[in-house]
């Protein structure tokens, strides 16, 4: 790769993590203000971990991902506007409103689902990638899950299947140090879930989640071992969650601990800034990459304020192939 | 007598049970932390070893109550939301609900597994289900659904207390409401048993948990217009109390059932089969359902709430069988 090629390449995880950063720091502000209902899981603080796995994949590889559901589509390349339609419940919503917040999934970029159902992207994983060997695509499947998730069966299933098929899946533990109230060691056996994949006898991989060049190298070597027709990896990337578990709520419910301060030192948008200018890549250039996603940001939540809520018939359509009709005693009181 | 929430009347009857009986003891994700309210102080007043943080992992734990039940303990497992009892639906369906059966009475086993019914409030279809009624349809798991504190905490102690497993779903509209509850600390509501939550003479109204109170403020309105309304809350669908629901049914005539299940085979739909098969000749009118229609419910507000049985609908349905005209809008 050339040297302005690498930099481009450097340039982009760094808007993706800055876009990932702003987005959420506008949605936390307007959802408090209560213009985005239900509840908004906030990925501050692992944006590394997605972007370099993301950056890693090719547009046409598949993805899924967890209820903390904003930083994996913008890690993959996704458009701001109908994300932020999506969290104001707006029908030109990527969901068309129907998802919200825990839901934010751009199949046109690859994903297949950000699932709310902790554990439950496992299996749909191990079946992506399944379907891309038996149609002969040489596209992987990569599973986004938290460190509690890792406690699910399902993950277990996905993650034994994907082994004993050799299928092209890469499976990304995010460990963020906590599942809501729950210290990693409170909920998951053993130091590292990492170390599962020895059980399955797959690569386990290790790697600081706040270094996004350092995931990316992680992810990439698992994908090329995917593509390559090799199976699965299993890939632990250590980060920390910011925000309670979720944001708003009036309480923190996680137990931080005196290494609180020491993760928000190791920023990673910080971390990568300051590489950057280390590695000779001028600091106003940066600077115009904030204001340009300050811009996109803006520009997101303008569409979404102006855009329409669903008509009711939207509630029935997409339960099947044929939208359902509305009963009559509903229709009229809708 | 106190006045106390819904979510009160949970806490007192786990607390007052765990006193009781050193064999009951909870778990569940992130109890300890004390989200709803439901556990206040019960590290420090029962000890870790009672009070359990589970790995997230409902089928390993739910699984497990049920172990701990068959060698003699009496587990209270807290699922939070229901939606989260579909990973364990195999241990539940599989050994909870069968092993006495297919042991031939060898196996006992006395655990509650609590959820909520978190609905209304745009958290989406993988977070909105109410899915009692899937349960009813399989043998072996008694099943509560209380309208408000007061049934809630002699439901919940009953439970606590019976040798089969129950599964209590938690009405998250009611969780805030308040009501008169007994100091009793032997106040039990027999499993089984429902109630006349306010007599009437027209129609007959058999709502389930949330939607009670939604009947009730339909059968006040209805008053000024002149139709008297029963409501009828069985509180515990299984055992269905079948009789309170067919006496009234023979008084009025009329009945509609009304449910925040999805219409299909959910609670509406046994209790209306019930009434057309046993009081058949009591009818002057079509058993009416009043349900969540058979779709996913979505995120955004708008088209979410209008999804829910609401006072509107009730009331509609009762004017349609009395053959009462909805009142004219009156001209401003
Ligand atoms: C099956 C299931 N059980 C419980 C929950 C409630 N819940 C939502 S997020 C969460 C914690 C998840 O922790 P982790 O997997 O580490 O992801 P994180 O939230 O830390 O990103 C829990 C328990 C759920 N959504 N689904």
């Amino acid at each position: 790769m050339s040297a302005s090629r690498d930099n481009d390449r450097r340039i982009e995880k760094y808007r993706r993590m800055q876009r990932i950063r702003q987005f959420e720091t506008r949605a936390e502000t307007i959802h408090a203000a209560g213009e985005i209902p239900g509840a908004l899981h906030t990925y501050a603080g692992m944006e590394a971990s997605g972007v370099g796995a993301c950056m890693a994949l090719r547009d046409d590889d598949y993805m899924v991902g967890t209820h903390r559901s904003h930083g994996h589509p913008i890690a993959k390349g996704a458009k701001l506007r109908p994300l932020m339609a999506e969290l104001l419940g707006k029908v030109t919503g990527i969901c068309k409103g129907k998802g919200g917040s825990m839901h934010l999934s751009d199949f046109s970029m690859g994903s297949l689902g950000e699932t709310s159902i902790v554990g439950s992207g496992g299996p749909v994983t191990a079946g992506a990638a399944l379907g891309a060997k038996l149609q002969g695509l040489d596209r992987v499947a990569l599973c986004f899950f938290g460190d509690g998730a890792s406690s699910e069966g399902a993950i277990h299933e996905g993650m034994n299947l994907a082994a004993v098929w050799k299928l092209p899946a890469i499976f990304v533990c995010e460990n963020n140090r906590f599942g809501m109230s729950t210290p990693t060691a409170a909920g998951v056996a053993g130091a590292h879930v990492a170390d599962r994949a020895h059980g399955y006898g797959i690569p386990g991989v290790i790697v600081d989640g706040q270094d996004v060049d350092a995931v990316e190298a992680a992810v990439r070597e698992a994908v090329d071992r995917a593509r390559a027709g090799k199976g699965p990896t299993l890939i632990e990337t250590k980060t920390y969650r910011y925000a309670d578990h979720a944001v708003n709520m009036g309480r923190d419910l996680t137990p931080r601990g005196p290494e609180h301060d020491e993760w928000l030192a190791r920023d990673p948008i910080v971390l990568y800034r300051a590489r950057l200018v280390e590695d000779g890549i001028s600091g106003s250039d940066l600077d115009a990459i904030d204001v340009q996603v300050a811009e996109e940001v803006a520009d997101a939540l303008n569409f979404a304020r102006e855009s329409a809520y669903p008509a009711f018939e939207e509630a029935f359509d997409h339960v099947f192939v044929d939208r359902l009709p509305i009963p009559d005693d509903v229709r009229a009181h809708a | 007598m106190a006045k106390i929430t819904y979510l009160e009347a949970i806490y007192q009857a786990q607390a007052e049970e765990m006193d009781r009986d050193s064999k009951v003891f909870i778990m569940g994700e992130d109890i300890r932390c004390n989200v709803f309210g439901t556990t206040t102080g019960f590290v420090e007043r029962f000890g870790e070893e009672r009070v359990r943080d589970t790995p997230i992992s409902e089928n390993g734990f739910i699984g497990a109550a049920g172990g701990a039940a068959m060698v003699g303990m009496r587990p209270i497992v807290d699922a939070t939301i229901s939606s989260f009892l579909f990973p364990a639906m195999d241990q539940i369906c599989s050994i909870i609900a069968k092993s006495r059966y297919i042991y031939g009475g060898q196996a006992q086993l006395p655990l509650v597994i609590r959820s909520c019914l978190f609905y209304g409030n745009s958290n989406a279809a993988q977070h909105s289900d109410r899915p009692y009624s899937m349960f009813m349809n399989m043998p072996g798991l008694k099943i509560i659904a209380p309208s408000n504190a007061h049934d809630m905490k002699g439901l919940l102690k009953a439970a606590i207390r019976d040798d089969d497993p129950v599964m209590s779903f938690e009405d998250s509209t009611c969780w805030m409401v308040k009501s008169e509850v007994p100091d009793d600390l032997d106040f039990v509501i027999p499993l089984g048993k429902g109630e006349v939550k306010r007599e009437g003479t027209d129609v007959t109204v058999v709502a389930i948990a949330g939607a009670v109170n939604i009947a009730l403020k339909a059968a006040e309105k209805l008053k000024a217009e002149g139709i008297s309304v029963e409501v009828v809350d069985p509180r515990t669908l299984v055992p269905l109390d079948r009789d309170i629901i067919l006496r009234s049914v023979r008084k009025t005539g009329r009945a509609i059932c009304v449910d925040p299940a999805h219409k299909t085979c959910s609670a509406a739909s046994e209790i209306a089969a019930t009434i057309a098969e046993e009081a058949f000749e009591a009818l002057r009118a079509p058993v009416v359902r009043v349900t969540t229609p058979d779709t996913h419910l979505p995120f955004s507000p708008h088209i979410e709430k209008p999804l829910y049985p609401s006072v509107e609908r009730i009331m509609d349905a009762a004017r349609r069988l009395v053959g009462a005209p909805a009142p004219q809008p009156q001209p401003a």
